[in-house]
């Protein structure tokens, strides 16, 4: 059976279904920001695939602007979530309200 | 470079003194901060008279010349320089106001002696003077305007200089107030120049005003009426002159005498070309303005006791009859009149002046008689001041005023005839104030109103200082006529001097030698029927209780009536506009804001703080945005 960009195309969404509905549904602040890695991810497949579909190097530029931006996404939401989980050990994301103004 | 170009030091001197005075000024005390400022207006002077040799040596043609210093507001098609527009008329003008005021300079070393603000007050008048030559210097509307609105702080910080007393701080407001209606009408102006002509250069605008379209011309000068009303007291804006007669008196020979006042008059000139291209009916409204004016003022100052207000409200009629030869087109006989009044008025305030100065600050004529006994120099001077505005030849006025009238009778009878009640007017009251004042018994100690004087009252003539100046302004309010008597053409030398400003634009005059020696007998006398009236009056009678009627006393109730106005409906009429500025206007402003503030109130809520509340609706949202993207896609 030949893998064909249709293939990428369902990974993508699925890796970003599982991502998104991680998000929703979990309550662990590390997890959840795993998960919109994942959706992050998911979305860099789709245009890697439709990149090499068309022979467009312009896909595969954006996923290298994406993954930076995540680089930096994490950097500063995991230096927060650390930061919460020493004050407060097991805190949920509802339990960052505290943040709040 | 050319001498001419040594303009910039006219303003500079002043200037100098000006910033040496504020930084010194309390250091340097009394009398030398006197001195450093006669010093500054007297090197102005100087300096006008080398910038005015210098153009005697030039040809007619090359006489206007323009100095620029930088440019001040380049703005797209707006370019306004600071520069220096000098030329025969504004030459003229610099070379009596900066020469009178160095005379009063130095006499008011004298008159504000022992003042505690001494330094302050030649402080002021450094700045006065500044402004007072950047504004007949400037070489564009705006640069005027600049010394236009530097004169009129300048007279409010002088009015209201004893600011102790009740009324001078009232007079200069009023001053102020009154001002700012005129100067709404140079503003106007101003903008109605640059919308039709696009420029603001007098150069230009005297170039390019042919093209003016007559009611434009006819709009922009009356608006320039207005701004001169304002500025030289001129009805329906004079009200402010007799009250600004509260500041010490050196302040009112030159500011509201000698210089300021007459600015009006230099604009009006200076802009002859658009008054040139105005229809007649226009610039008959000037003259008329101008005739009714002197004819107002000068039945109020025969009613006047204050030994200043009749000078004050001879001032303001004066400057009608300079007004009436603008809208004549008589700018040079107008020019004329400036000059010869600039002597003789600032030689009657100062005299004045040395009067009040030497009976003790008793300013009431009433209380006064027989002075020039006491008071030989300033008496003696007086009298030629006297006899020069009263129009007795060969003294100044007479030839300046006359000038005027014969122009009057040439163009337009009825002006002619209010010229001419006027000339009796004015020999009728200044013979009053002289007999009052000078002649008769002494009575320094009358009661008024049976009220004694505050304190007896022992006259002495003033200091060499302050007499000094008055002989040297008697010598000029004697001998200022002959800059321009018609009796030959060689000897109008103000004429020629002053021909390329005006060009073909003013009207010259028709009479023959005889005609005019019939119209000056028949001036002089006009001047001796009024000189004789007075004797009558106030050297038979010896002056028992008012001859004139009260309408005049209170200059025909004109004052009274803009305050009731203003105190009345005016005062309604600024109380709904606050109200409607509170509720209207605030209210929208402030309507939108609470408004505002209350959505967001409402919108409050949504923000929880919890991360499932803001993902739940993106994740819904982009269901949606991928469910529409579906269903239009086509595989």
């Amino acid at each position: 059976m030949e893998v064909t960009t249709g293939w990428y195309l369902v990974l993508g969404a699925l890796i970003f279904t599982i991502g998104g509905v991680g998000l929703l549904l979990r309550r662990n602040p590390i997890v959840m920001l795993m998960c919109v890695e994942l959706m992050l991810n998911g979305v860099n497949v789709t245009f890697v695939g439709l990149a090499t579909e068309f022979g467009d190097i312009n896909g595969q530029t954006v996923v290298f602007f994406v993954l930076v931006v995540a680089a930096a996404e994490v950097v500063v939401g995991l230096g927060i979530l650390v930061a919460v989980l020493r004050r407060r050990p097991g805190a949920t994301a509802d339990d960052l309200v505290e943040l709040k103004g | 470079m050319r001498v001419l170009d040594l303009v910039w030091l006219i303003p500079a001197f002043p200037l100098l003194g000006f910033v040496t005075l504020l930084v010194l000024g309390r250091r340097l005390g009394e009398p030398m901060a006197g001195w450093v400022a006669t010093g500054a207006a007297g090197g102005s002077f100087a300096a006008t008279v080398l910038v005015y040799f210098a153009m005697l040596g030039e040809d007619a043609e090359e006489r206007t010349h323009e100095l620029v210093l930088f440019d001040w507001v380049p703005a797209g098609g707006l370019e306004v320089e600071a520069g220096f527009l000098a030329d025969p008329l504004s030459i003229t003008m610099c070379l009596f106001v900066t020469g009178v005021a160095s005379l009063i300079h130095m006499y008011a070393i004298g008159y504000m002696h022992g003042d505690e603000k001494f330094s302050k007050f030649f402080l002021y008048l450094n700045l006065f003077l500044f402004s007072m030559t950047i504004l007949v210097l400037g070489n564009n509307m705006v640069l005027t305007f600049l010394g236009w609105e530097g004169v009129g702080a300048c007279s409010y910080f002088l009015i209201s200089f004893w600011f102790h007393k009740d009324e001078a701080p009232a007079a200069g407001k009023k001053a102020f107030v009154t001002n700012r209606v005129g100067d709404f009408g140079y503003m106007l102006a101003m903008f109605l120049v640059f919308q039709f002509l696009g420029t603001l250069q007098y150069v230009e605008i005297t170039e390019k005003a042919g093209n003016l379209a007559s009611t434009s011309a006819a709009a922009i000068t009356l608006l320039l009426l207005l701004a001169a009303a304002g500025k030289s007291a001129q009805i329906p804006l004079f009200v402010w002159l007799p009250d600004a007669m509260a500041g010490p008196t050196p302040v009112s020979a030159m500011v509201h005498a000698a210089t300021m006042v007459t600015s009006g008059v230099y604009l009006t000139a200076r802009m002859n070309a658009v008054l040139f291209q105005a229809p007649d009916w226009s610039t008959d409204i000037i003259a008329w303005v101008g005739a009714i004016t002197a004819l107002i003022a000068a039945t109020a100052a025969v009613a006047q006791n204050d030994i200043k207000r009749v000078l004050a409200y001879s001032t303001i009629s004066q400057l009608g009859y300079m007004f009436l030869a603008i809208g004549l087109g008589a700018y040079v006989a107008a020019i004329f009149h400036v000059i010869t009044h600039a002597f003789f008025k600032a030689l009657l305030f100062l005299g004045s002046g040395s009067v009040i100065h030497g009976m003790h600050d008793e300013q009431d004529m009433r209380r006064m008689g027989g002075l020039l006994k006491v008071m030989p120099f300033t008496g003696a001077t007086f009298i030629v001041g006297w006899l020069a505005i009263a129009g007795v030849p060969p003294f100044s006025g007479f030839w300046s005023k006359d000038e005027i009238l014969l122009f009057a009778w040439e163009q337009n009878i009825p002006l002619a005839i209010i010229g001419f009640v006027v000339a009796i007017l004015t020999a009728y009251y200044m013979s009053r104030q002289v007999f009052m004042v000078f002649f008769g018994e002494p009575r320094w100690d009358a009661e008024i109103d049976g009220e004694p004087p505050e304190h007896e009252i022992h006259p002495h003539e003033s200091s060499p200082l302050m007499w000094l100046p008055l002989v040297a302004l008697a010598g000029l309010a004697f001998a200022g006529g002959f800059i321009n008597t018609p009796i030959t053409k060689d000897l109008l030398f103000l004429e020629h001097f002053l021909e390329p400003v005006f060009e073909e634009r003013q009207i010259f005059l028709e009479a023959k030698g005889g005609e005019k020696l019939i119209f000056g007998t028949f001036a002089t006398l006009t001047a001796v029927v009024g000189i004789v009236m007075a004797a009558q009056v106030y050297l038979r009678r010896k002056g028992k209780g008012a001859v004139e009627p009260e309408l005049f006393e209170n200059a025909w109730y004109i004052d009274d009536t803009y305050a009731k106005v203003t105190g009345g409906p005016g005062r309604q009429l600024f109380d709904a506009a606050s109200t409607a500025d509170q509720r209207v206007i605030d209210g929208t402003v402030n309507g939108v804001g609470t408004l505002v503030r209350q959505l967001g109130q409402q919108g409050r809520g949504t923000a929880t703080g919890l991360v499932r509340n803001y993902a739940i609706p993106i994740a819904i949202g982009a269901v949606v945005l991928g469910g529409w993207f579906l269903t239009r896609a086509s595989f």
